[in-house]
């Protein structure tokens, strides 16, 4: 798994992390089970400090996207699967209830909305992750 | 937390000519904070003061709480202090360098410094006179590094460093902050590693802080653009228009927490356009950069980031 950066973007580097590790699950780069570099291998490869780091697989791990092993490091997981329907069909919901509302202030219509929606689910092969489900 | 380094309104002057007017700033445990500042801004002598070789005039600084003007040898120790100009006994060999330090600091990690050492390229048996002007910064990093101080205080490291050895004292920044969590405060000229590696910055202008803002805060919370054709004067405010800057067809405008119903009061003025977060090098450039002849500039005002009003 690739994690890269950038610093001059207007998102915090540890966002940046979390989103990066969190796209490679979904694009299918990373699977379930696989191991997170550590802490300093991280840390080094971006040139950035270590808390940082460290911030970035906290937030992964209340997400439920990590899990920590104590003493062997951290791990990615497939919470979503575990989960429960409902509980699962309410966090989409609300994440796209954030973008919907972010999108209509920006000036978009729905149908807008949809047609990149559509467009963002393509660059992430969600459509294989389907085939694999279903 | 508490605040392992930190200036308390620090005044201090050469002569008439004041350097410091009121230095406040806090490093606090795993923090990494990047002091900037164009050349003469202040910053050496502020870090000269915080090591205790210079007394303020006004305020004080403290290390692990305590003045610095009253440092004991057992908390001299646990600072690692690089100086401008990487200040070594030239008639030292390396070697004898090394053994100097391990003499002089009980928590000196020989093994380390060996290690470090070797990857630089350097030789036991060299003479430090003989040591380019890289080489030797390196050897200053090298053996600052390797008594695994809880602080570092390096007044611009990367001086003199090509990219190679600059990320080799990166890594040695990093290794000994994932092992120790300490507190590093360092000034830098090489922005594109401030901006990675920094958690917090400072910029001083003058002897006046402009900036004192963590680097997720200026990320999401400063913008910068260009306002074409206004039909109306844009100039700064209090509010959310830090710096307005007239150009020929518009203004180049500094925003802060700029939501949709400043933006959109700003969009009734004019085109605005190529709204994005600055990068350091642009926000450093806005805020200290002498203004361009010729043209009407607001005075600069503090960006002394003020707390996140949250809906």
């Amino acid at each position: 798994m690739l994690i890269r950066i950038d610093p001059r973007s207007a998102e915090p580097i540890f966002e940046q992390i979390v989103f990066a590790v969190k796209a490679a699950l979904a694009r299918g780069t990373a699977a379930a089970g696989q191991k997170l570099p550590s802490v300093r291998e991280l840390a080094r490869d971006l040139a950035i400090n270590p808390n940082t780091v460290v911030r970035a697989y906290e937030q992964l791990e209340r997400d439920g996207v990590v899990v920590r092993r104590q003493g062997s490091g951290c791990f990615l997981s497939d919470r979503g699967k575990e989960l429960g329907a409902v509980q699962r069909r309410r966090e989409l919901q609300d994440l796209l209830r954030r973008a919907a509302t972010d999108a209509f202030h920006l000036g978009f219509t729905a149908d807008e909305v949809r047609a990149a929606m559509d467009q963002s689910l393509e660059q992430m092969h969600f459509e294989r992750n389907e085939k694999e489900t279903t | 937390m508490t605040a392992i380094l930190q200036f308390d309104d620090v005044h201090r002057h050469f002569g008439k000519q004041e350097v410091l007017k009121g230095l406040s700033l806090q490093v606090e445990k795993g923090q990494i904070y990047a002091f900037l500042g164009r050349n003469g801004a202040g910053k050496t002598t502020a870090l000269r003061i915080l090591m205790g070789f210079l007394e303020p005039h006004r305020g004080r600084a403290l290390v692990f709480g305590k003045d610095s003007q009253s440092l004991q040898p057992a908390d001299r120790a646990r600072i690692g202090y690089v100086g401008e100009g990487h200040l070594l006994d030239p008639t030292m060999r390396v070697k004898e360098a090394i053994a100097f330090e391990r003499g002089t600091r009980p928590g000196f990690r020989t093994d380390l410094a060996e290690r470090a050492v070797q990857r630089c390229g350097l030789r036991h048996g060299q003479f430090i006179a003989r040591l380019s002007r890289g080489q030797r910064a390196q050897l200053s990093l090298v053996l600052a590094t390797a008594a695994s101080p809880d602080v570092l205080v390096f007044d611009d490291p990367a001086m003199g460093l090509d990219v190679v050895m600059r990320r080799e004292f990166l890594d040695a920044m990093i290794d000994l902050l994932a092992d120790s969590g300490c507190a590093v405060l360092f000034s830098s000229h090489i922005l594109t590693d401030v901006e990675r590696i920094a958690d917090r910055i400072g910029i001083l202008h003058e002897g006046t802080m402009l900036v004192d803002a963590t680097m997720d805060d200026l990320a999401r919370r400063v913008r910068r653009g260009v306002l074409q054709g206004a039909t109306a004067p844009v100039l700064a405010d209090d509010r959310h228009v830090l710096r307005s800057k007239p150009r020929r067809d518009g203004y180049e405008l500094l925003l802060l927490d700029a939501g949709p119903e400043e933006l959109a009061r700003l969009a009734r003025l004019g085109r605005l356009d190529d709204l994005r977060a600055p990068s350091l090098e642009d926000l450093f450039l806005d805020l200290t950069g002498p203004d361009r002849p010729g043209l009407l500039s607001e005075p600069v005002r503090e960006l002394a980031l003020p707390a996140e009003v949250v809906s």
